[in-house]
């Protein structure tokens, strides 16, 4: 068996994919990577399908070795990594021969960090999928002493990187109206969209609570609704007033009022913002909310031609001007997002 | 005083789908209505239709409306939604109907003769209505798997406790608001611990994960402490399954 061995590792590490779909009249949510995303970076640079099982992380990675050759791409929230002592790029893919060591350190920015390996992470699916949902005694984290089962990996090449879109300190989240927008009187709506929220640090992979200063958004005459279903990016408003981004893992329905939707691809977003960074909400009627939607599919579906050689050495760099240029902070490809 | 007469709605619930709404409270019709108008519109397999669901008073269909118009899918669903009476529509077909046995009372059930009497009944009352009523299942949530089952008579409209039990076990019967929960894992809770049963609500690693579906219709039986016992000493539910016809 090709495996990835596990000596030591964080507390919150997890195998995430893209979730369980199908169940959600039995009372189960898809779960999943918080950061979908961050799952099609992985595939993109590794020149495989997005359905592929990664390793999630939280606050720290761990020291992982090679059972066999493979090779890795490194995802999301920014972590220090070394292979074999040498500092490697993050957001790019690399060869891990067997016998190499890999560590993956504390997180540097944004909170779901990724590895991804070549030929996916095969433990055993449970419902059709190897996503972790801790809540519901689905799978279990990663403890030191495991080897994971890594699959046939078809690709090779390795030293790829990509353009992703910034994502990891917060910023403006568009969101479209909920099923009890209405239900909010307009001068609370207003006040919600012009409040400059922070991520608390209570969160977790059901749901994020948004801190703010002023009074809060609960509106009398939204507060005694029938328990309804609640779908990942639902803004759910509880009983005091505090806002909660529902996540990943929330559950199938909820008896708590939703003044609006977060988009799906702005979700990462509200995934990746550290405690304590600012976000804002902006609300957009259904059908522009269903156009940038729509647009960043597309977009996550062609990542993969965005993929580009790993420069290791600015040196040998023809213009290093241009190259600034390319990888700055506004992606070409991403444009249109980032003006949200 | 009567309500007045709800109107269904149609809502759209952030990209992800179409909700429709049967009732502004959680009353049997609108629960009935739900899953008859989710049963109807499965019928048609929409392409544009990922998967559905029902809740206490709503049915829902996961459809990516960003690359479906919700207008589009609005109308259509308001022809369907206005073609019949969807509280007198019978339920869909190949429901089952489950008998669960459970103890009632006593160090397995402590709360049943508080419940009881918060429910105005003698305790030979509220074991009838208990084991008498074929409740339905009216959906599952909270946990994967864990059904509401309603609906009990007008007595048993009793509020949740102000104060949490800390650990209710799984199986466990709770009440309130007319209807009873049977709890897939432990559970702080609530609502008033009634019975105990040693069903599994949901089974990851079984052919069949999740064994009860809404719609599906519950019995429960009364039996012995030491027959749940035994029950739960071959790890088994004794619970039986039938086809409604």
């Amino acid at each position: 068996m090709r495996g990835l061995i596990v000596y030591q590792v964080g507390p919150g590490v997890a195998v995430q994919d893209l979730g369980r779909p199908g169940f959600l009249s039995m009372g189960l949510t898809r779960g999943g990577a918080a950061d979908v995303l961050a799952l099609h970076e992985g595939a993109a640079l590794l020149g495989q399908s997005v359905d592929h099982a990664a390793l999630e992380m939280v606050g720290t990675g761990g020291t992982f070795e090679a059972g066999a050759d493979m090779r890795i791409a490194l995802t999301g929230a920014q972590m220090s990594a070394q292979i074999d002592g040498e500092t490697v790029a993050w957001n790019a893919s690399h060869a891990l021969p067997k016998g190499a060591r890999l560590i993956i350190g504390p997180t540097r920015s944004g909170t779901y960090g990724y590895l991804h390996v070549g030929g996916g992470l095969e433990t055993e699916p449970t419902l059709g999928s190897r996503a972790t949902h801790q809540s519901c005694g689905l799978g279990a984290l990663i403890t030191a002493g495991q080897t994971l089962p890594v699959g046939h990996d078809k690709g090779r090449d390795v030293g790829m990187t990509l353009d992703v879109l910034p994502r990891l300190s917060g910023g403006v989240v568009r969101i479209v109206p909920s099923m009890q927008t209405m239900d909010f009187d307009g001068d609370i709506r207003a006040r919600f969209e012009a409040t400059t929220f922070r991520r608390d640090p209570r969160a977790n992979r059901q749901g994020i609570r948004m801190d703010s200063d002023g009074p809060g958004f609960a509106n009398p005459r939204a507060l005694s609704i029938v328990s309804e279903v609640i779908v990942p990016g639902d803004i759910q408003i509880t009983g005091d007033g505090t806002p909660f981004v529902l996540m990943a893992e929330s559950q199938t329905t909820g008896g708590y009022p939703r003044i609006g939707t977060v988009l799906p691809c702005d979700l990462p977003r509200v995934a990746q913002a550290p405690a304590g960074a600012e976000l804002r909400f902006e609300l957009m009627d259904l059908e522009a909310g269903a156009q940038v939607q729509a647009r960043a599919n597309a977009d996550w579906a062609k990542l993969r031609a965005s993929v580009t050689p790993l420069v290791r050495d600015p040196a040998t760099m023809q213009d290093l001007l241009s190259y600034q240029l390319v990888s700055g902070a506004v992606s070409a490809t991403h444009s249109d997002l980032d003006k949200g | 005083m009567e309500a007045p007469p709800f109107s269904p709605l149609i809502r759209s619930v952030g990209l992800t789908g179409v909700l429709i709404t049967f009732g502004a409270r959680a009353t049997d019709e609108a629960n009935r209505a739900a899953i008859a108008f989710r049963g109807a519109v499965d019928a048609l397999a929409w392409p544009e239709v990922d998967e559905s669901s029902s809740t206490l008073v709503s049915a829902f269909f996961r459809i990516d409306l960003s690359k479906h118009s919700f207008l589009m899918i609005q109308d259509r669903l308001a022809d369907i939604l206005a073609s019949r009476d969807w509280s007198a529509t019978p339920l869909p077909e190949g429901r089952a109907l489950w008998t669960i046995p459970a103890v009632f009372g006593g160090a397995r059930a402590p709360q049943f003769d508080e419940a009881a009497e918060a429910a105005g009944l003698s305790a030979t009352q509220a074991l009838a209505d208990l084991t008498q009523t074929r409740l339905r299942v009216l959906t599952l949530g909270f946990a994967p798997g864990q059904p509401y089952l309603g609906t009990l008579n007008a007595a048993w409209d009793i509020p949740r406790q102000v104060g949490l039990t800390p650990n209710v076990p799984a199986g466990a019967l709770v009440a309130a608001v007319r209807q009873i929960c049977l709890f897939a894992k432990d559970t702080p809770t609530g609502w008033r611990h009634v019975g105990q049963s040693s069903f599994a609500c949901f089974r990851p690693d079984a052919d069949v994960p999740f064994p009860l579906a809404p719609g599906d219709e519950v019995q429960f039986t009364e039996v012995s402490v030491a027959e749940l016992e035994r029950l739960e000493a071959h790890g088994i539910d004794g619970a039986e399954r039938m086809v409604i016809a």
